[in-house]
């Protein structure tokens, strides 16, 4: 449905198969599928971590924990059965990378997901989607479906005299159950709250058992670095930052979409090369970089490698891999007020200071972006973030304060600009354009 | 009360898929609304009864997941992003447009029950903004132009 | 579990390892705020409060989930955590309403104490207040949502306490909304105990609310009045034209043998005592009419008439029946009453366990009996008969919390699928009615089984249970009034074997207590047979009659037939609660102390206005045999308590008053020729007991703590710490038998109340709480029908 883009400097691991009719299984095949997973069961739980440690991969969801430590985590002996749980519930704004992964590569999903379960001696994997990806879901039930006809899973998988089960599941609409814990409840029928952590999902997850939990883009990579090897994968990217990304480039671009870079690729040349620059007419005023719950990022920061350490350096975060960059007719209040919205909109409601915090602030910039602001709106708006900031009982509380943080430390004098009654100075220069 | 025959098959296979009953819940209650349009408060009494909770602990589930409604809604629900991305691209103008085009407001209904409008957040189409959802399918590349047209398929689909 | 030794500001502390950081700080003085975190209750982490520096932790821990560590170190007081504590209330407070001069929590609210204590003296909050109206969800429980601070307490409370589950959280983000079972109202058990849990004013009740201010009231922690468990309820109680009147029940100290507990009629149902049928006058029956009266015309005729029967009849023409909800000392006071100043046994009450059969089967065994609090940690329990929820609600908590937090094994044998099966490790549905059979079963008459078992619960499977039962250790065996008689010997001499401990159901308030104070016609107190020799005979200067008296069935017949001239009847409605025919009565002259013109006392020939038990000073005993104090809380123009009168019957009838109550200086009772001991040149042994005890001798014939002494010296097993009872302990007597005994109690006369929830004898009538809930549910049950 989404179309593909391509661009000379990307390296296709991940996306290797997209648009090539790997949907159907014995195409599948002639790509090498279920070539991997055959390899693992050979290699022992074992090695297959120690491969996927030395791959340096890192979490795809946003975290970027190393994926091979997560696995380790996981108890060799449990009382309790074991899970692995794919997290297909991506609703970070900004990012519609796992959606091309469903789409056209369900079943290296699979794979990953069995791969997995070799790692940690798990017996059933559940591929959880978000409840707006029914297309998706009719594709991975279909792969699922495909691949237990043809034994690949099932019953003593490959001969290795391993049972392993996968099942498909669909949420409806929550984007906090993204957070591992808050998925675990969705999954079990409940409210997509967080849990109390410790105990960690690797310990005690789904149904008491432990549970490794990875996102789709993870657990899709690692058939690639069972095949090639950790190290070849960890070649791709920088220092500790193993392999490719799916990165999302949208908004006022020229050639918005998902592009498959190494990591450690460079900001800029992302957005003026890849993506083929800004949309004519419109300048560059902040980059996102990694799904709304990061900081923003000015025009004279984004000369900065794309990985997940030098994004921490920069002041920002990697996140989930959605660069959203916005143009000069965007007003920044505008912005923050959309992005508040949204979390406001998706806080569990769990804790007071995400609840009321989200919600005040939303209520604020509502009221200030409407020109009905006071300058000390803009100090208390701050105050408000920063106190949410780490005092949440999950990182939602985070994802809604760090931008809000960012965005008046950067962008301040667009904030001041709306006091005394004054209308959006930056939207009618939108309006402006529009009309011209 | 008895679902299709459909659904009831998935329920049946479903429930072998986890070690507890009430992990059906969530895509059961969605799938429980595609086909009654809303998840009734007879369904409500139906499923806790095969997942074995109170009515009360279903209401709880369903009020927490946005895409779960007790009321039915227009047969074509339009989903419309205004999100980030797509409020980058022009999200706002498609959203007023669809206001305008329809002739109703944001999470209401025509009166002849056939298109609902709602400003949702991310459905995952930012690199193809702005987008919307037309109950599950997903329109992308938006301008007002291809909102026409959607509509008015929709509706000669209708006449006919 | 091993120890773990941790730092707190600066101070060394050792707890136990897996003991939470706030319950560390607790024990050693230091407090850290919190909202959700509750004792006993699922941990929550969501109102951020509890907020500390753990060392090598970058982020603030919550302290409520955190467990203690072995070196860790810990910062409750710095200013990134003051910071912390004071922007959390001030986001709490955006969206709360600030109308605490209306609100009934206001001078009680858990949100202005920490926000005075740790809060912003100042608002940023300039928008707008989200707002929602107060819902009322049942006739006690209102819900003002604007005022919820979504602590999750309630729903906890509601569902992992009570077992009950009528509250849920639905909606999310700010419009997260604590909602009840049936969308718009609750069906639930109607505790309460959402409201009492609540910290802010969201949950009120209609009981109370609106009524008063929290500080315009004395509030007073006494004894239930109405079922036998004896919870600790407190009442506030505010000065009224009719004297103090009762305007709260709640459970505030939470400091009773029922912790954090309080059912539906602690908390709402002292309403009767405020009820506008209550008499306020003696009345006496003048050709057919009640007529008022002054006491002094009421006592002397009661008192004139009494001795006029007595001299033409004698004592076998008189009769007297207590009460289940008066003091031990009334009740004690009025068998020693019957015997003594009428001389007669003919004295009963309404049975409502067999608890002579019980006394007589632990045949001196000391320590056979367990207490309330027992139930809370016992390890394993058996339930035989009864519906605890229903009838015992404080016991069902007991034994649910002990489950959910010490996982004790449960097992109920009852005939009904009754609720606490929920908990039950093991569930045996029997025959119905053969509770007794299980008994004998047990007890090791292998025959009896049969009886019990049904297509679902074979003969094996009753087997396995009594072999599962036997390796159970300090198991608590519990039985209702289904077991009577020798199934109460049997099932005794069963756990005994092995070292369990017993409670034996009984209904009302102190029904334990009336039946430990002898108001039976065969036993004195202690369940001693009043022919044999007992301290008692010793004690009294006058004689005891010997032979047994008539029971109340038998009371009644002989006033059939003329036989018995008059009836004494004591917080009693014989007629309604025992189905006695009115018109057997009629022809006997009746006399009746209560609150209400009941059934019984619309036949009398005297009635006495009455105080209840939460207007006046005394002891219960509750069905465990924990005995408690009564304190005065309400009072009620007009009315006297049961105590007072039955003292001044006696004088009036020329009795020497000392000779029934030991009060007065010890060294005088030798010239007032009340102590035979004394005259004969031994030690007067009440004098003596007090100074062993450390207590004065009393000054008035109307103090019930005279009697309490007597109570204490002479019936066994109530030698208890005056001191605990003193400070509103809970003192767990021993049931031990004086002399000889008799075995059964007469199981026939044994009827049970029956009451629900919603019910409680004839009191619960008079209490408006009460019946509006009845109504309300017997309206549904009605729709329902009609469906």
């Amino acid at each position: 449905m989404a179309y593909l883009v391509s661009h000379p400097d990307e390296v296709k691991v991940v996306s290797k198969r997209f648009g090539m009719g790997a949907t159907h299984l014995d195409r599948y095949l002639e790509l090498d599928g279920y070539k991997a997973v055959q390899k693992a069961i050979s290699m022992g739980a074992d090695a297959i971590i120690n491969e996927v440690k030395t791959s340096n991969l890192r979490g795809r969801g946003g975290a970027g924990f190393p994926t091979g430590l997560k696995w380790s985590f996981v108890p060799k002996q449990s009382a309790k059965p074991k899970y692995v749980l794919c997290n297909g519930d991506e609703s970070e704004p900004g990012t519609c990378k796992d959606r091309l992964i469903f789409e056209h590569d369900p079943h290296a999903v699979i794979e990953g997901v069995m791969i997995a379960a070799l790692a940690v001696g798990a017996k059933s994997g559940y591929i959880y989607l978000r409840g707006e990806y029914r297309y998706l879901l009719e594709i991975m039930e279909k792969a699922v479906a495909d691949a237990y006809a043809r034994g690949f899973i099932g019953k003593n998988i490959f001969g290795s005299g391993v049972d392993l089960d996968i099942f498909t599941h669909s949420g409806a609409g929550a984007y906090e159950v993204g957070e591992e814990s808050a998925l675990m409840e969705s999954l079990e029928g409940k409210r997509g709250i967080p849990r109390i952590r410790p105990p960690f999902p690797a310990v005690v997850g789904l149904w008491g058992g432990p549970t490794v939990i990875n996102n789709a883009e993870t657990l899709a990579s690692v058939p690639h670095i069972i095949l090639g090897g950790g190290e070849w994968f960890a070649n791709l990217g920088t220092p500790r930052n193993g392999g490719t990304r799916l990165f999302c480039m949208s908004g006022e671009l020229e050639r918005p979409g998902v592009y498959e870079l190494p990591m450690g690729y460079n900001l800029k040349k992302m957005i003026y090369d890849v993506s083929g620059g800004m949309t004519k007419g419109k300048n560059l005023k902040g980059v996102v970089p990694g799904g709304s719950s990061v900081q923003i990022l000015t025009p004279d920061e984004i000369d900065v490698a794309m990985d997940f350490d030098s994004m921490m350096k920069a002041g920002s975060m990697l996140g989930s891999g959605g660069v959203i960059v916005l143009d000069d007719q965007m007003c920044i209040v505008r912005f923050a007020l959309r992005v508040t919205k949204f979390y406001q909109h998706e806080s569990c409601g769990w804790c007071i200071p995400c609840r009321e915090g989200t919600d005040w602030m939303k209520k604020t910039l509502t009221r200030f972006h409407a020109g009905g602001g006071v300058a000390k709106d803009i100090d208390n708006l701050k105050y408000l973030a920063e106190n949410m900031l780490g005092r949440t009982f999950c990182p939602l509380g985070d994802a809604a304060a760090m931008p809000v943080i960012s965005y008046i430390q950067k962008f301040r004098k667009e904030f001041e600009d709306h006091l005394d009654g004054k209308p959006c100075p930056y939207e009618k220069a939108a309006e402006a354009a529009l009309v011209s | 009360m008895k679902f299709s025959d459909q659904l009831e098959q998935r329920f049946a296979t479903m429930v072998t898929h986890y070690p507890t009953k009430r992990s059906v819940l969530v895509p059961m209650l969605l799938y429980i609304q595609d086909e009654l349009g809303a998840v009734t408060d007879e369904a409500i009494h139906e499923i806790a009864q095969r997942t074995e909770l109170t009515d009360l602990e279903v209401r709880n589930v369903i009020s927490y997941y946005s895409m779960l409604r007790t009321r039915p809604v227009g047969k074509y629900n339009l989903q419309v992003c205004t999100n980030v991305s797509c409020l980058l691209r022009g999200a706002d103008d498609i959203f007023e447009h669809c206001k305008k085009k329809l002739g109703i407001g944001n999470k209401e209904s025509t009166p002849d029950g056939l298109f609902h409008l709602e400003e949702v957040e991310c459905i995952g189409a930012c690199s193809w903004a702005p987008a919307l959802m037309m109950n599950y399918e997903f329109h992308e590349n938006l301008t007002p132009a291809k909102i026409d047209e959607l509509i008015d398929g929709l509706k000669k689909k209708e006449e006919q | 579990m091993a120890d773990v030794t941790l730092t707190v500001d600066g101070k060394k502390l050792t707890v136990p390892a897996g003991t939470l950081l706030i319950e560390a700080c607790k024990s050693t003085g230091i407090e850290i705020p919190s909202f959700c975190y509750y004792p006993g209750l699922s941990l929550q982490g969501a109102c951020r409060m509890c907020l500390v520096e753990v060392e090598k932790m970058p982020k603030l821990q919550t302290a409520c989930t955190t467990p203690v560590a072995e070196g860790m170190v810990v910062t409750t007081e710095s200013d990134k955590i003051k910071q912390a504590r004071k922007a959390m209330l001030e986001l709490v407070l955006a969206n709360h309403p600030l109308d605490c001069p209306v609100c009934d929590a206001g001078g009680e609210c858990e949100l202005q104490d920490m926000t005075f204590k740790y809060g912003a003296a100042e608002s940023k909050f300039m928008d707008l207040k989200n707002h929602r109206d107060e819902q009322q969800w049942s006739p006690v429980v209102y819900f003002d949502r604007p005022r919820c601070i979504l602590c999750y307490r309630c729903i906890r409370v509601c569902g992992e306490g009570m077992d009950v589950w009528a509250l849920g959280i639905q909606n999310r983000n700010v419009g997260s909304v604590i909602a009840p079972n049936k969308e718009d109202h609750l069906e639930c058990e109607e505790c309460g105990m959402c409201i009492d849990i609540c910290p802010v004013g969201a949950l009120t009740s209609g009981a109370y609310r609106y009524k008063t201010r929290p500080w315009e009231m004395k509030h007073v922690g006494t004894v239930c009045t109405h079922c036998g468990d004896g919870c600790k309820t407190t009442l506030g109680v505010r000065r009224a034209d009719t004297g103090m009147e009762i305007v709260r029940g709640d459970n505030r100290d939470k400091s009773g043998i029922n912790g954090d507990f309080l059912c539906i009629k602690g908390r709402y149902a002292f309403d009767f005592a405020n009820s506008s049928d209550r008499i306020q006058q003696p009345l006496i029956k003048h050709e057919g009419k009640f007529v008022a009266a002054t006491w002094e015309q009421a006592l002397d005729r009661i008192a004139s008439k009494f001795k006029q029967v007595l001299a033409s009849d004698g004592p076998t023409a008189v009769g007297v029946i207590g009460s289940n909800r008066t003091s031990n000392e009334e009740n004690y006071l009025l068998q020693k009453f019957a015997r003594l100043v009428l001389g007669t046994n003919n004295i009963d009450h309404h049975r409502t366990a067999d608890f002579p059969a019980f006394a007589s089967a632990l045949a001196g065994n000391a320590n056979a009996t367990a207490s309330m609090r027992d139930v809370f940690d016992a390890p394993a329990i058996l339930l035989i008969g009864n519906n605890p929820t229903d009838q015992h609600p404080l016991l069902a908590w007991q034994i649910r919390t002990n489950v959910r937090l010490h996982r004790a094994k449960l097992y109920v044998v009852n005939s009904y699928p009754i609720k606490l099966r929920r908990q039950a490790a093991a569930f045996a549905q029997i025959a119905s009615g053969s509770e007794g059979s299980v008994a004998q079963f047990l007890g090791g008459n292998d025959a009896a089984g049969d009886a019990a078992v049904t297509p679902q619960f074979s003969r094996e499977a009753l087997s396995q249970l009594r072999d599962e039962l036997k390796n159970e250790k300090d198991l608590v065996v519990i039985f209702g009034s289904e077991l009577r008689g020798n199934d109460v010997t049997a099932l005794v001499n069963f756990g005994l074997a092995q070292g369990a401990k017993f409670i034996c159901l009984g209904d009302y308030a102190n029904s334990r207590g009336a039946a430990d104070m002898g108001l039976y016609p065969d036993m004195l107190p202690g369940y001693a047979p009043v022919a044999s020799a007992t301290s008692f005979h010793e004690d009294w200067v006058d004689e005891i009659p010997k032979s047994p008296g008539l029971d109340l069935l038998q009371m009644v017949d002989a006033a059939k037939e003329g036989k018995l001239k008059a009836l004494y009847v004591v917080g009693s409605n014989p007629i309604a609660r025992y189905n006695v025919d009115p018109f057997a009565l009629s022809k006997a002259f009746v006399v009746v102390q209560d609150m209400f013109l009941t059934e019984t006392a619309s036949i009398a020939d005297v009635v006495l206005p009455i105080a209840n038990a939460y207007e006046k000073g005394g002891t219960f005993t509750n069905t465990c045999g924990d005995v408690q104090m009564l304190k005065k809380a309400g009072e009620f123009a007009g009315v006297r308590n049961d105590f007072e009168c039955i003292v001044r019957i006696a004088d009036r009838m020329g009795y020497d008053v000392h000779k029934l109550v030991p009060f007065g200086g010890g060294g005088t009772r030798a010239d007032m020729g009340q102590s035979r001991g004394a005259q004969s040149g031994e030690a007067d042994r009440h004098a003596v007991w007090l100074a062993e005890h450390n207590l004065e001798p009393k000054m008035s014939p109307y103090d019930p703590t005279a009697m309490l002494d007597e109570i204490q010296r002479l019936v066994p097993g109530y030698d208890i710490s005056r001191l605990g009872l003193l400070s509103g302990h809970d003192e767990h007597t021993q049931l031990v038998q004086i002399t000889g005994a008799t075995g059964s109690g007469h199981p026939e006369l044994v009827l049970p109340s029956n009451d629900t929830l919603f019910t409680s004898g004839t009191l619960g009538r008079y209490s408006p709480t009460l019946n509006s809930v009845m109504e309300r549910y017997s309206t549904t049950a009605a729709q329902v029908a009609g469906d």
